[in-house]
């Protein structure tokens, strides 16, 4: 009788686990210092699923092709001068936020799954976390060549590496990777892998490249799902790790549902940053922040935490306020970058009757009760020469280092404090949850590089608002300030004016 | 209504981004490796230690002995970003499927006798070990690292390694009719055979060397020029009637040998020239690696070969290669 | 609640003859068009027949392709040679 055949399970098993073994020479203790300091209690590796069997020859191929694909894209897109071909010029400031803020973490996210890739003690979500090592390594460097293309004509875009570590809003993504990366590795797949890959990220990619379609931006809409095709894998290996975590030892619940809940907050409060170019920078809106919440976290997300009660996991601590927030936050924090234009490295604009309109449809509960008023004001301000600028250094929340502009719960016309005495310090939040992080570990938080502190501190530039601008290397009157009246707006213009006339 | 765009309108603000025209010395259209390289890491301003080494930054150029003014003077000759090395990599494997297909058709190595399947299987089989070691040094190399010049080909380095671990799988599938006895067998060679051991501890002593530089030169120079370059360079003899097949299906190693090796070597080439002491280093650590390496290779060429002189000429070669490198063994 | 599993791919020419093996083979699925995407939701149980996607591709097609054209899912994954699941049973 011939032998057995392996079937395609077995076969992936041969290719990758088979790969590994208990190291003699060396202690495995030695030989992985890093795994066992969080108290996760893992008895069994092997009992590791693999979801997505790839192999590197069919991991080449499939990524070589979606690379082919898509610089294809890029070039086309330069060679046609796409981006004078999007919705409208203020279309670009999405990219600004998004090359300033989101790439830089992707670049994290490389390292950092090479760090668990190397350090986790089994070998088969050692091997996914690699491949999403070199996909994340992906995602940053076709983020840059193709907004490299718009950096050519925008402006607020080429100081992307220098101002992701040093400009105040920016200290927001900044210290949530830096949270996690600082991390042990368990901790870093919960807070990554599951909490931010699987819970939140369809928020950025899917509605929001979907928003980039939309206003014409081919290039990034074809970067974003191409990303996003690598993300679904990511996707798996984060439900897979909290899976084995649970199944692993009952004592690993406590410690989970912890992570769970921190990183769910912190994912929620940088996404804030999504929120708002979802509803205020896509100069043709696809779907408000509210709805995609709905779909992706109270949709999606329920049927994901329904799944895992059987494990004795609840739905993370505050996710109700997260989802009643889902009603203020884009507007809570349009607001504040309205107010700090002057020290913002995009534009920022009141928006048009139309866009005003579509916002009191989308958010009946709460646009025309709270926020249209306010921004007809400005725009009335604006119009009488007295355009609205705060001039004071805000307070910053020390866990999420927004300014501490948000409402309390179902009070949306107070702002929420909250504080913490530690050692005789003060440290003050913006919310509940924001609180408990820091509660939880007060000694990581404190070490928080707080940008108006360290401003106040003399360590960035000097003791004006212009010494930090240019130690920001913001370029003044071109980087900063409202959309009207700059040379973005003048260089659009003239493009549109340019087309207008050889229509004719 | 047609719609005309004069190129005058057109012509860009800038080039590049700021920090990479800092880099070039002005404002001028910088490649795609440049953009997607230079100056990417974060270096300041970071906000928590990490609880698993709180006495370094997660980037921390104190994690290697060695010291550089610059880690963008390393730079790769291939200039790899990720689009450009996927797909150098997927063709290549082309060829590595036209090969298989090959062998397999021809029934190559299914046909061979008992006894050489066997050396096969105990000589070859177990560098997919070797392999998969190499592939933790170098995501280690890469997570520790310090700047995109030298830890992004890390992390491709890593996935390479993988990629060969699981080719030298698939001769062992072609050994043992897809059935996966040949790779147990080869495993159990790899855990006790004598054969194996030296290889095998040196490896297990590399995983935990802290100081990265140190275990990328320990990897390349050591694994890398000594024991891979053994057992695809210099072994062919032990195979017999398989030295063709084998020499096809492992065309992809030798290519990568090939092409790797100019990285890494331009990598430890500018990083020993830096200054006198990184040259000390380096050249001590070259020294230890490559001498541990030939030690542990001689038992292997033996059982080979029957004599460790491919062990000699492997490690003498390995040495050759560091001096043009500008150490000093 | 019910729960929903979830798939969504590139709206183009490659992802055609998947979305038209899911709409064959998964009664009660839900179409959300988005610009450039579109999202196939069930509840409970989603799945993607290779036979189905080979009948109207008129070639041979094997799951792990769908990689290409893939965005997003919700659901646990079953994957193997003739089938890729995305399920909220156990």
């Amino acid at each position: 009788m011939a032998p057995k055949k392996l079937g395609l399970k077995q076969r992936y098993a041969h290719m990758t686990r088979g790969l590994d073994w208990e190291t003699s020479y060396q202690p495995m203790d030695a030989v992985y210092p890093f795994d066992s300091f969080e108290g996760i209690k893992i008895k069994d590796w092997s009992a590791w699923e693999d979801p997505f069997r790839l192999t590197m020859d069919a991991y080449w191929k499939f990524q070589g092709e979606k690379e082919r694909k898509l610089y294809a894209v890029l070039d086309a897109f330069a060679q046609n001068n796409g981006q004078t071909g999007i919705s409208d010029a203020r279309y670009a400031n999405v990219l600004k936020l998004f090359l300033t803020g989101v790439s830089p973490l992707e670049y994290q996210a490389h390292r950092g799954f090479a760090f668990a890739g190397r350090h986790l003690r089994g070998v088969g979500p050692r091997v996914a976390c690699q491949m999403q090592s070199l996909d994340e390594l992906r995602h940053v460097q076709t983020q840059i060549h193709t907004i490299s293309h718009y950096n050519k004509y925008f402006d607020g875009i080429s100081e992307f590496r220098h101002m992701h570590d040093r400009v105040w809003y920016l200290s927001v993504p900044k210290s949530f990777f830096d949270d996690a990366r600082s991390a042990g590795p368990f901790e870093y797949m919960i807070a990554i892998g599951f909490a931010f890959e699987y819970v939140l990220t369809n928020l950025l990619f899917v509605p929001f490249m979907s928003g980039a379609a939309y206003n014409g931006d081919m290039s990034t809409v074809t970067f974003g799902f191409s990303a996003q095709s690598d993300e679904s894998r990511h996707m798996t290996l984060g439900i897979e790790v909290i899976k084995f975590l649970l199944e692993q030892h009952p004592d690993n619940l406590p410690i989970v549902q912890k992570w769970v809940d921190k990183w769910f907050w912190r994912g929620h409060r940088v996404l804030g940053l999504v929120a708002m170019m979802m509803d205020y920078m896509l100069p043709k809106p696809v779907m408000s922040w509210k709805e995609a919440w709905e779909i992706y976290f109270t949709e999606a997300g329920g049927s994901l935490f329904t799944d895992l009660a059987r494990y004795g996991l609840k739905v993370p601590k505050y996710a109700d306020v997260a989802t009643a927030e889902a009603e203020h936050i884009s507007h809570q924090n349009w607001a504040i970058f309205y107010q700090y234009t002057h020290a913002a490295g995009f534009h920022t604009w009141m928006p048009d009757k139309a866009h005003l309109d579509w916002l009191s449809e989308k958010y009946p509960n709460t646009f025309d009760k709270y926020y249209r008023p306010r921004w007809e004001m400005w725009a009335e301000m604006e119009k009488q020469g007295k355009r609205f600028y705060n001039n004071a250094l805000p307070q910053l929340c020390q866990t999420c280092q927004i300014p501490m502009g948000y409402t309390e719960p179902g009070d949306p016309t107070t702002i929420a404090f909250r504080c913490s005495e530690v050692d005789g310090e003060t440290y003050h939040f913006c919310s509940d949850g924001c609180k408990d992080i820091f509660d939880g570990e007060p000694e990581k938080y404190a070490q928080s590089w707080l940008p108006v502190h360290q401003i106040f501190q003399g360590n960035c530039g000097g003791a004006t608002v212009p010494d930090v601008l240019n130690w920001y290397r913001m370029n003044v009157g071109a980087d900063n300030m409202d959309y009207v009246g700059s040379p973005d707006e003048k260089l659009w213009n003239e493009w549109h004016a340019g087309k207008v006339r050889d229509a004719v | 209504m047609t719609v005309q765009i004069k190129t005058i309108d057109l012509e860009p603000k800038r080039h590049t981004f700021g920090h990479i025209a800092r880099r070039l010395g002005g404002d001028k259209p910088a490649t795609r490796y440049q953009e997607a390289t230079l100056d990417l890491q974060a270096t300041d301003n970071f906000h928590y230690k990490p609880l698993w080494e709180p006495e370094y930054w997660h980037y921390d150029t104190r994690k290697t002995a060695v010291v550089m003014e610059d880690w963008y003077k390393p730079l790769d000759p291939r200039q790899f970003y990720y689009a450009t090395y996927n797909i150098s990599r997927a063709n290549a494997n082309q060829a590595v499927e036209r090969n298989f297909t090959f062998v397999e058709e021809r029934d190559l190595l299914g046909k061979l006798d008992a006894a050489l399947k066997a050396k096969l299987i105990s000589g070859l089989l177990p560098i997919r070990h070797l392999h998969w070691g190499s592939n933790m040094n170098m995501a280690e190399a890469c997570q520790r690292g310090y700047g995109t010049a030298v830890t992004a080909p890390c992390i491709f380095s890593a996935g390479d390694h993988l990629g060969m671990a699981q080719i030298v799988s698939r001769i062992g599938l072609l050994l043992d009719e897809q059935t996966g006895a040949a790779l147990d067998t080869a495993k159990d060679a790899w855990m006790n055979d004598p054969a194996w051991q030296g290889v095998r501890r040196l490896i297990e002593d590399t995983f935990v060397e802290r100081d990265w530089f140190h275990l990328y030169v320990a990897q390349t120079l050591g694994v890398n020029a000594v024991l891979l370059d053994l057992v695809y360079k210099h072994a062919d003899a032990a195979w017999g009637p398989a030295a063709v097949p084998v020499a096809m299906l492992t065309e992809f190693m030798a290519d990568w040998r090939a092409e790797e090796g100019k990285w890494s070597d331009a990598v430890v080439k500018t990083v020993a020239a830096e200054s006198e002491a990184n040259k000390a280093l380096i050249s001590g650590w070259a020294k230890t690696w490559i001498d541990r390496a030939e030690a542990a290779a001689r038992p292997l060429a033996t059982a080979l070969l029957g004599d460790a002189a491919a062990a000699t000429a492997a490690a003498d070669a390995a040495r050759t290669r560091a001096r043009s490198l500008g150490l000093s063994l | 609640m019910a729960q929903i599993a979830s798939i969504t791919l590139l709206h183009n020419d490659d992802a055609r003859p998947i979305i038209e093996a899911i709409l064959a083979d998964n009664p009660g699925v839900r179409v959300l068009n988005m610009p450039g995407a579109v999202k196939l939701d069930r509840d409970d149980e989603l799945v993607i027949n290779r036979a189905s996607v080979e009948e109207r591709l008129g070639r041979s097609w094997e799951p792990q392709e769908i990689q290409l054209v893939l965005i997003s899912m919700a659901g646990n994954l079953d994957e193997d040679d003739d089938h890729f699941t995305l399920s909220w049973k156990h």
